[in-house]
């Protein structure tokens, strides 16, 4: 097929030849397809999107044009990518003079456009899913929708593995009801299983609830050159632990001054922080060398975007913010510096160098320790084979549903039975039992408690028709000012002061920039830490402050407790590094370094099967400890610590702590477990045994803090305690309700609460990571190898060095209260 | 012969005020054994229906939390009267909003006990349905019992108000909890309700109170741990 007039013209000025997939995607359109199309990056992915809704546009005379509603919906994971997208469409409407209204609607736009798009809307309007929501809860989202023909949905494999993902899937489903003949378009980067976005597309189900297993279209473009990868061989040996990477600092030096753009991908802030500062360090030729990462104050990141497209930068150091999307200038190379966590991930990175098919993106991977060089192997090896781990399909959240059922009370009201039918046609909400819906829609309206003290309070009531809508004005507000699935740890301004003086405050000077408050809580005066790229002192948290001080030059900083990593290792290079580790063959593909390691830890230890679990128990320095290696993530090995230490403490195996990282964990204490394990006070299998999930999980989620921030962030985005707003905090946390109180209370006196349900599933897959610890537990059953050891191993080694990096995650409340008042007791007697 | 160490626990536990000894519960009461008299402060009974009220449909049982752990304590005590130092009710209708059974258990827990309910800026009047007496301060030998602490006491003082917490951090982890706070002349008492929140006794509200050195003492789940105020740090 051919392009119609003026596109075909428009092509053809500028010597291009349409893709195969642009011209699929017209055709798709046609015919009113929702289709997924798949495409590298550099494949054109977005103008594919909009070339149908143009070529639709154009077709029109301008008499029915002007009379065209909103024709098509634009949504992106990134407020800047809707921006950026709108910018580069501008030039080809402009240049084929097509009477086409394209508008953008973020959390900028002001509120009188915001009235007009929505009482005469553009034709194309590009905007975030929260803004969608916004939208849709509005009273007329009905007239608005639907004329509606088309929703792109860019970057939708990076969308569909959050929250944000179930928030879209619904607002999608809602979209689908109010235009009926809508066509969905997925832009996605390659996935494993693509047939999970293209029932995430369309509805699963008719409006009678009757299942469809229908699917969008699939269109699939090929890779274009292969990408060229090299893992960096550094001069110096690679450490058998930690995160920096400093032995290869010179050598990703040299690999900056040697390419036009670099952007060096690590994957924590302070990774960023402290390879920013050693970059500098050496930067001799004065490289122009910028940070971005998500505590920066957005002003600053702002600037080093505009450098990056100004061209005028040689290398940027930065996060995950810099992940998806946008084509910041030209990159030529890109470096991943630690561990890349996952084969997919790493191919996103990959592809922000040398945004053009035919070219080849080039890379550079650095680990940091020998283990990492393991992971980057088998990562490498994934990326050849195109093998991807992109996650399973989520289950869609409970909390996420509760905002989406007040927002939807918002519009128009509803009747249960029919929004029921409508969650249940999205993907992630396909399995959603009546029972749990009906308790979401309770909590929305009265709390859903068992004590049904709050009818007169409640936020939504049924009307005559049988449609429940908001009980008051002040409700539809209270949503407007909660919508949303991203729920930010609470952050600590960094300002330099004086330290503090015994009955003196410390004094404030200038603001550096903002670091979560758990993070500020691992620390104690006098810790050094990297901020805003220098070595500064921590002195004290005045209020929502942290004080820190400048240190002298030269100071070297203790690497802050997260710095291994945010994201946890992917099941599919466990498996990988797991098959690597048990056959030497494979080894001859690492450096000596490595294999001498690993061949020394056969012949001291052994090397477990790729199915098996090691556990290694040996004395050291007057203590006990017990060396496990799942190789699960550092998430799912913390639950497991915790539950570990919990058992040893009531076999009465006094454990005092624990550490762990991606690949192991370590537990030490005082009593002999390998003596414990050979006279059969301790079954080693027994202690590794699923039913650690059963009672010890209760108990210990009873106190969790992890639990706790997890049950909070369900708490705001179900709508039950009010976000924070920067400035609009209360002072005085006697006046705020803890949500760690609500929490006690709600679980003591309604276990089986519709929130307490949300946190759980949360727990499943977030900060504890329990579905992986579940099926690590039943892999390795009948499969612990139990190695009692004279001293510690080889591969130990690499685990016991997080001792004093990572912090000891001890939740026991009393044991350091002891320890505080026993303190004082010290002093007195001395 | 044995030499017994003194018990930490036991010696946490106590409390003087002048010269008046009390046992600090790490429930969050104070026990004076001589009287048999119970204290507690700031239940703020009806807190989650007064946020629900204005919108925030919190869990409605912080009323029947906050009253089973009083009948815990009055089912271990066995109290001649109860001293509720004030704040006993979150605002002027708590009574209106309680469910009938929470009521109803406050009721039958206190069948038989002395009441004393001091006034406190949450709740200057106290229904009569409460029974027993009202009175904006009490004494007991030398003790004065009033809800706000007093800018300068001229004598020996417990008070409430405040909901004093306390911080400590050792090994990279810090732990808050709600506590007593003396120095031997006064006590501010921690507040007992289930969605009482803590102010940090190292907060400014704190210094006029307690010039010199003071002791915390945070309530655990075992018992109650007596902490040097060098010891504690600022939220």
């Amino acid at each position: 097929m051919t392009l119609p007039e003026p596109f075909a013209a428009w092509f053809a000025a500028r010597g291009w030849t349409p893709r195969a997939h642009q011209l699929a995607l017209v055709d798709k359109a046609r015919d009113g397809r929702s289709v997924l199309l798949v495409a590298p990056t550099g494949a054109g992915k977005t103008l594919a999107g909009f070339l149908p809704t143009l070529v639709d546009l154009a077709a029109k005379a301008p008499a029915e044009l002007d009379l065209t509603g909103l024709h098509t919906l634009y949504i992106s994971p990134l407020k800047a990518l809707a921006v950026d997208v709108a910018r580069n469409l501008e030039s080809p409407v402009a240049e084929m003079h097509l009477p086409v209204r394209i508008e953008t609607r973020t959390g900028d736009t002001p509120a009188h456009k915001r009235t007009r798009q929505v009482a005469r809307p553009p034709h194309v309007l590009m905007t975030t899913p929260e803004q969608l929501a916004l939208l849709l809860a509005h009273k007329d989202a009905a007239k608005l929708f639907s004329g509606l023909k088309r929703v792109v949905l860019d970057e939708l494999h990076a969308l569909v593995t959050s929250k944000r993902g179930d928030l879209l899937a619904l607002d999608l489903a809602r979209l689908h009801r109010l235009a009926p003949g809508l066509a969905a378009v997925g832009l996605s980067a390659t996935v494993r299983e693509p047939d999970d976005l293209r029932r995430y597309l369309v509805p699963q189900t008719t409006p009678d609830g009757e299942a469809t297993g229908a699917m969008a279209d699939l269109v699939t473009v090929e890779g274009g050159a292969r990408p060229r990868i090299g893992i960096l061989e550094a001069a110096r040996r690679l450490p058998l632990a930690g995160h920096t990477a400093m032995q290869s600092i010179p050598e990703i030096y040299a690999a900056v001054a040697a390419h036009r753009m670099t952007l060096v991908f690590v994957n924590t802030r302070m990774q960023a922080e402290f390879l920013f500062q050693e970059l500098w360090r050496i930067n001799e030729g004065g490289l122009a060398i910028a940070l971005h990462h998500g505590s920066l104050d957005a002003g600053r990141r702002r600037k080093v975007e505009a450098a990056m497209v100004a061209g005028s930068l040689k290398a940027v150091v930065c996060t995950s913010t810099l992940d998806l999307g946008i084509d910041w200038g030209d990159v030529d190379l890109v470096v991943n510096v630690g561990a890349p966590k996952g084969a997919s991930r790493l191919m996103q990175r990959i592809g922000r160098s040398n945004h053009r098919l035919d070219e080849p993106s080039r890379a550079m991977l650095v680990p940091a320790n020998r283990f990492e060089i393991m992971e980057c192997r088998a990562a490498l090896d994934a990326v050849e084979e195109a093998a991807q781990d992109t996650p399973e399909p989520r289950k869609g959240a409970l909390d996420v549903l509760a905002q989406h059922v007040l927002g939807m009370a918002c519009a128009d009201g509803f009747r249960p039975e029919d929004l029921y039918a409508e969650v249940t046609s999205a993907t992630p909400y396909a399995d959603l039992p009546r029972g749990h819906f009906d308790a979401v829609v309770d909590f929305v309206a009265t709390g859903g408690y068992a004590l049904k003290t709050y009818e007169r309070f409640a936020k939504i009531r049924a009307g005559a028709d049988g449609k429940l809508r908001p009980a008051n004005p002040k409700v539809a507000q209270q949503y407007r000012m909660n919508v949303g699935t991203i729920v930010e740890a609470t952050m600590l301004k960094v300002r330099l002061g004086r330290a503090p003086k015994p009955g003196r405050p410390a004094m404030g000077g200038r603001v550096l920039g903002e670091v979560e408050e758990y993070f500020a809580e691992t620390m104690t005066p006098g810790d050094t830490f990297v901020f805003a790229g220098e070595v500064l002192r921590f002195e004290a948290i005045s209020g929502n402050e942290v004080i820190a001080t400048r240190t002298a030059p030269g100071t070297d900083p203790k690497i802050p407790s997260y710095a291994g990593g945010k994201f946890p290792l992917s099941t599919f290079l466990a498996a990988r590094v797991r098959a690597m580790l048990a056959d030497p063959d494979e080894w001859k593909r690492l450096p000596e370094e490595v294999s001498d390691w690993l061949g020394a830890q056969r012949r001291k230890s052994l090397l477990p099967g790729p199915s098996d679990l090691l556990v290694e128990t040996f004395p050291r320095g007057g203590r006990h400890y017990l060396v496990a290696y799942p190789f699960e993530g550092r998430l799912a090995h913390q639950t497991l610590g915790m539950l570990l230490t919990r058992r040893l403490e009531r076999a009465r195996l006094r454990p005092l702590g624990f550490v762990c990282n991606d690949y192991g964990l370590a537990v030490w204490g005082l009593a002999d477990l390998s003596a414990a394990a050979a006279q059969g006070r301790l079954s080693v299998p027994e202690l590794f045994s699923e039913d650690m999930l059963g009672d010890d999980l209760e108990e210990w989620l009873a106190e969790s803090a992890l639990m706790k921030r997890t049950f909070r962030s369900c708490a705001v985005i179900a709508g039950l305690i009010e976000r924070r707003f920067p400035g609009r905090e209360k002072t005085g946390k006697q006046v705020t309700i803890s949500t760690d109180l609500v929490y006690d209370v709600l679980r003591r006196h309604q276990p089986d609460h519709i929130l307490l349900e949300a946190a759980r599933q949360d727990a499943a897959t977030g900060l504890l990571d329990l579905k992986r610890l579940a099926g690590m537990l039943a892999r390795v059953r009948g499969r612990i190898v139990h190695e009692p050891l004279e001293r510690v191993s080889p591969l130990a080694v690499s685990v016991l060095l997080e001792i004093g990096r990572e912090a000891v995650y001890g939740e026991a409340a009393e044991r350091i209260m002891e320890e505080a008042e026993a303190a004082l007791m010290e002093e007195a007697a001395a | 012969m044995t030499i017994h160490a003194p018990d930490p626990a036991t010696k946490a536990a106590t409390l003087i005020v002048g010269s008046t000894t009390f046992v600090a519960d790490a429930a969050g009461a104070l026990w004076h054994e001589d009287d048999r008299i119970l204290i507690v402060s700031d239940l703020h009974l009806e807190k989650g229906s007064a946020f629900a009220r204005r919108g925030s449909l919190l869990p409605p049982f912080d009323s029947r939390e906050t009253l089973a752990r009083l009948a815990g304590l009055v089912a271990r005590y066995a109290p001649r009267a109860l001293v509720s130092l004030g704040d006993t009710l979150h605002d002027r209708d708590a009574m209106g909003r309680i469910a009938q059974e929470d009521a109803a258990a406050l009721d039958a827990t206190l069948s038989g006990v002395e009441r004393i309910w001091i006034t406190g800026n949450h709740d200057p009047e106290i229904p009569p349905g409460l029974g027993g007496a009202v009175a904006a301060e009490i004494a007991i030998g030398a003790v004065v019992f009033r809800h706000e602490p007093s800018a300068s006491p001229d004598g020996l003082e417990v008070a409430g108000h405040l909901h004093p917490a306390a911080k400590v951090r050792m090994r990279g982890r810090a732990v808050r909890k709600r506590c007593f706070v003396s120095d031997g002349r006064r006590c501010v008492m921690p507040a007992f309700g289930a969605y009482a929140g803590g102010l940090n006794v190292l907060d400014a509200a704190f210094r006029p109170l307690f010039a010199g050195s003071f002791t915390a003492r945070l309530l655990g789940a075992e018992r109650v741990y007596a902490v040097d105020r060098r010891m504690l740090v600022a939220d």
